[in-house]
């Protein structure tokens, strides 16, 4: 599992590549801990980019959801992007589109998070 | 050994209701206009046509399942409201007059596991022996209790069957009636237990009102050991993932979900559905079915595992 991040504007984009499963959900969630710190009210807006992801496990799903729960309560914007099609089914199953702000691309995601970001400022 | 679904639903009995019944008629007409039906055969073939939520239903009754070991004793998993008609079942067969031994595994005790007892006929029957096996030390007190006035007018002591309790010991496996029987602790309120039956080369893993902790590392492992190379699990997968580790988190249950990850990490051949949430219509329930089967195939890495949905009257073969 790898993380690299890039800035789109306001928005800070997390690359995200490699399969989110039992062996590497920990990687994750440790990789993700100092971005999130920082997607306050005032901080960076995050999308997490999931275009290089081909799969996806249940403990995988627990640290997104987790994130998005610590987000919300720093009243900071998370939303992923790019799902890839196994991925993109998995969270229909399992019904996480409905928790998580999914969107078809990276661009669609950050000017939501980035005007919603304006929203807020006034 | 052969396995039949008497009550599959979660936490509390339901039933059908009258708008449930117009639903499926009127879906099953919408489906036959412009048809025409020149023989009762092209009827009934046409129904056979219609997809189960429509021309049949998951049923309502609370958790039972029978097991027919292939052995003269009967087992029966858990004693929710199912376990009413499997008693009538039995005496239809086998009349008031030839005694039988009747081995019941109980998960847990909460009410919609236990409550089926006081209508379990072959109580009634003098001769007839009942060996109710628990992890719970306080099982009997249980099932008295629920017998104890206000809650019921026949009282546990007027069983006419001679009752016995057996309290195990968990992950302590036993051979009962020839079959190799052992228990898993499972995280649930006051303790659940999955049980593990093995017989003939052949493996039914029965493991409901069972909630998961997918971070779990030590979690996973011990219950892919315990489902390791079965034939069947019956795993409880009342929620969704989501709401399994968000809004529903403690509240002692899995999802579908889980329940394919599980069991493909242990090799297991068929994954029945179980315990469906009560608040769940038919075709709810089919649409849960038909995700799980999509989903084990898109994550697929070895064998098959055959996803089916539990309903009150299937039966299995292993």
């Amino acid at each position: 599992m790898e993380l690299s991040f890039s800035n789109l504007g306001p928005v800070r984009v997390l690359h995200v590549e490699g399969r989110l499963d039992h062996v590497h959900a920990r990687a994750f969630e440790t990789a993700l801990a100092p971005y999130l710190l920082d997607c306050t009210v005032a901080g960076s807006p995050v999308v997490l980019d999931f275009a290089e992801v081909p799969y996806i496990s249940s403990v995988g799903l627990r640290v997104l959801l987790l994130a998005a729960k610590q987000v919300k309560a720093q009243h900071g914007r998370i939303a992923i992007a790019a799902l890839t099609p196994i991925v993109s089914e998995v969270f229909e199953v399992s019904h996480f589109n409905l928790v998580l702000k999914v969107f078809p691309d990276v661009a669609t995601a950050a000017e939501f998070l980035a005007s919603d970001d304006k929203r807020h400022a006034n | 050994m052969r396995i039949k679904f008497w009550g599959t639903r979660g936490s509390i009995p339901v039933s059908l209701t009258a708008p449930d019944i117009r639903a499926k008629l009127l879906a099953a007409l919408q489906g036959a206009r412009g048809l025409s039906f020149e023989t009762p055969g092209a009827i009934e073939s046409y129904v056979d046509g219609l997809g189960f939520d429509v021309a049949g239903t998951y049923g309502g009754h609370s958790s039972c399942v029978q097991i027919d070991t292939g052995g003269p004793e009967h087992f029966i998993l858990d004693l929710g409201t199912g376990v009413r008609p499997l008693g009538t079942s039995m005496l239809e067969r086998f009349g008031p007059g030839a005694p039988q031994t009747y081995h019941v595994f109980m998960s847990h005790l909460h009410w919609d596991h236990i409550m089926g007892l006081p209508f379990f006929m072959p109580v009634y029957i003098p001769g007839n022996r009942i060996v109710i096996h628990s992890c719970h030390p306080h099982v009997e007190f249980a099932l008295r209790r629920q017998q104890a006035e206000p809650s019921f007018p026949v009282r546990f002591d007027h069983f006419s069957a001679n009752i016995e309790f057996d309290v195990m010991t968990p992950g302590e496996a036993v051979d009962i009636a020839g079959t190799r029987v052992s228990s898993h602790l499972q995280r649930h309120a006051g303790d659940s237990y999955g049980w593990r039956f093995e017989r003939d080369g052949k493996c039914l893993v029965y493991s409901t009102d069972s909630e998961h902790r997918v971070e779990d590392e030590a979690e996973r492992s011990g219950f892919v050991r315990f489902f390791d190379r079965a034939d069947i699990v019956i795993f409880d997968a009342m929620y969704s993932l989501a709401d399994s580790i968000s809004v529903k988190e403690d509240w002692g249950h899995s999802s579908n979900i889980v329940g394919v990850e599980l069991c493909q990490a242990a090799q297991v051949r068929k994954l029945v559905l179980f315990h469906h949430e009560p608040a769940y219509s038919d075709a709810q329930i089919m649409r849960v079915f038909l995700e799980t089967q999509r989903f084990e195939k898109i994550t697929r890495e070895g064998d098959a595992l055959e996803v089916l949905a539990a309903w009150d009257g299937l039966e299995l073969s292993l």
